[in-house]
C-alpha cells in the first residue's frame, strides 16, 4: 500500500509527537524516496520545531 | 526589598514574555508570573545552590502556565476532529494541490530578528485551541500524553490539533517570509 501525500503529511507531523511503528516508518521512507514535495514538507516540519526553540532563545536576548 | 526579591523582580519581564507566548490572555499571563514569583519567594530555600535563577523560575512558571490552561480550557471551544478543511491542500487522490517547494536557506532565517517577528505573527493567527496545543508541545516541551490530560482530549484529537497547527504555520511562514523575502 502506497501512502498518499495527505497521509504522509499527517504521519510526518505525528512523527514529531510519538514514535511511529516500523511499518509506518517503512512506508514513510518509501514515499519520501520518490516525492520531492513531501521531502520538502518534512524538512519544513523539522525546521518549525527548531524555529520555536530558537524563539525562546530570542526572548532571553531581548531582556 | 531584600536581595533575593530584587533578583526575582529583574526576571519578571522575561517571565512575562515567556508566559505570553503560551497564554494569549494578558491577565492570565501576568497572574501566572505573579504566582511564580510568590512561589519562588516562599521557596527561596529550595533555590539555594542552584546555578541559574532564570532556569529555576522558568520551571516553576511552566507549572503555573499549565494550571492556567487547565482553568481556561473549561470554557474553551471544541475544535473539530475531522480534517476536511485541510482537504484544500490536497486533490482528491491525496496529492498536493501545490507541492511544497524547498525553502531557501532556512538556517539563515534563524539569525534574523525579522524572521521571529514573522513567526510570532503567524502564531498569533492560529485559532486559540490549536495554538494552545502547539505551544504546549513546542514551547513548554510537554509530551502529547500530558497535553491530552490537561486539555481533556484524546491522543488522536491532540495529534490532529498539532497537525493543523503545523500545516497552518508552514503555509503562513511560506507566504509571509520565504516568498516575500
Amino acid at each position: 500500500m502506497i501512502l498518499s501525500c495527505k497521509e504522509v503529511s499527517r504521519l510526518v507531523s505525528q512523527g514529531l509527537d510519538r514514535r511511529l511503528g516500523w511499518l509506518e516508518r517503512a512506508r514513510l521512507r518509501l514515499h519520501l524516496a520518490i516525492c520531492d514535495g513531501c521531502t520538502n514538507f518534512k524538512k519544513q516540519m523539522d525546521f518549525l520545531r527548531r524555529a520555536v526553540a530558537r524563539l525562546q532563545e530570542e526572548l532571553k536576548e531581548r531582556t | 526589598m531584600n536581595d533575593f526579591r530584587s533578583r526575582l523582580e529583574t526576571e519578571r519581564p522575561y517571565l512575562l514574555r515567556f508566559a505570553s507566548l503560551q497564554l494569549r490572555d494578558p491577565h492570565a499571563a501576568e497572574d501566572a508570573v505573579q504566582e511564580t514569583l510568590v512561589a519562588a519567594l516562599a521557596g527561596e530555600a529550595s533555590f539555594q545552590g542552584r546555578a541559574n535563577l532564570r532556569t529555576w523560575l522558568t520551571g516553576i512558571l511552566k507549572h503555573k502556565i499549565v494550571d492556567a490552561i487547565r482553568r481556561l480550557s473549561r470554557e474553551a471551544t471544541v475544535v473539530p476532529l475531522e480534517t476536511d478543511d485541510l482537504d484544500a491542500f490536497f486533490v482528491d487522490n491525496g496529492h498536493w494541490v501545490d507541492p511544497p517547494g524547498a525553502w531557501a536557506d532556512p538556517g539563515a532565517s534563524l539569525e534574523q530578528k525579522r524572521f521571529f517577528a514573522a513567526l510570532e505573527a503567524c502564531l498569533a493567527r492560529l485559532p486559540q485551541k490549536i495554538a494552545q496545543a502547539f505551544m504546549m508541545r513546542e514551547h513548554l516541551g510537554l509530551d502529547t500524553g500530558e497535553i491530552c490530560k490537561e486539555l481533556a482530549i484524546t491522543p488522536t484529537h491532540c495529534w490532529v490539533l498539532l497537525y493543523r497547527a503545523r500545516m497552518a504555520l508552514r503555509e503562513c511562514l511560506e507566504k509571509e517570509w520565504f516568498k516575500s523575502k
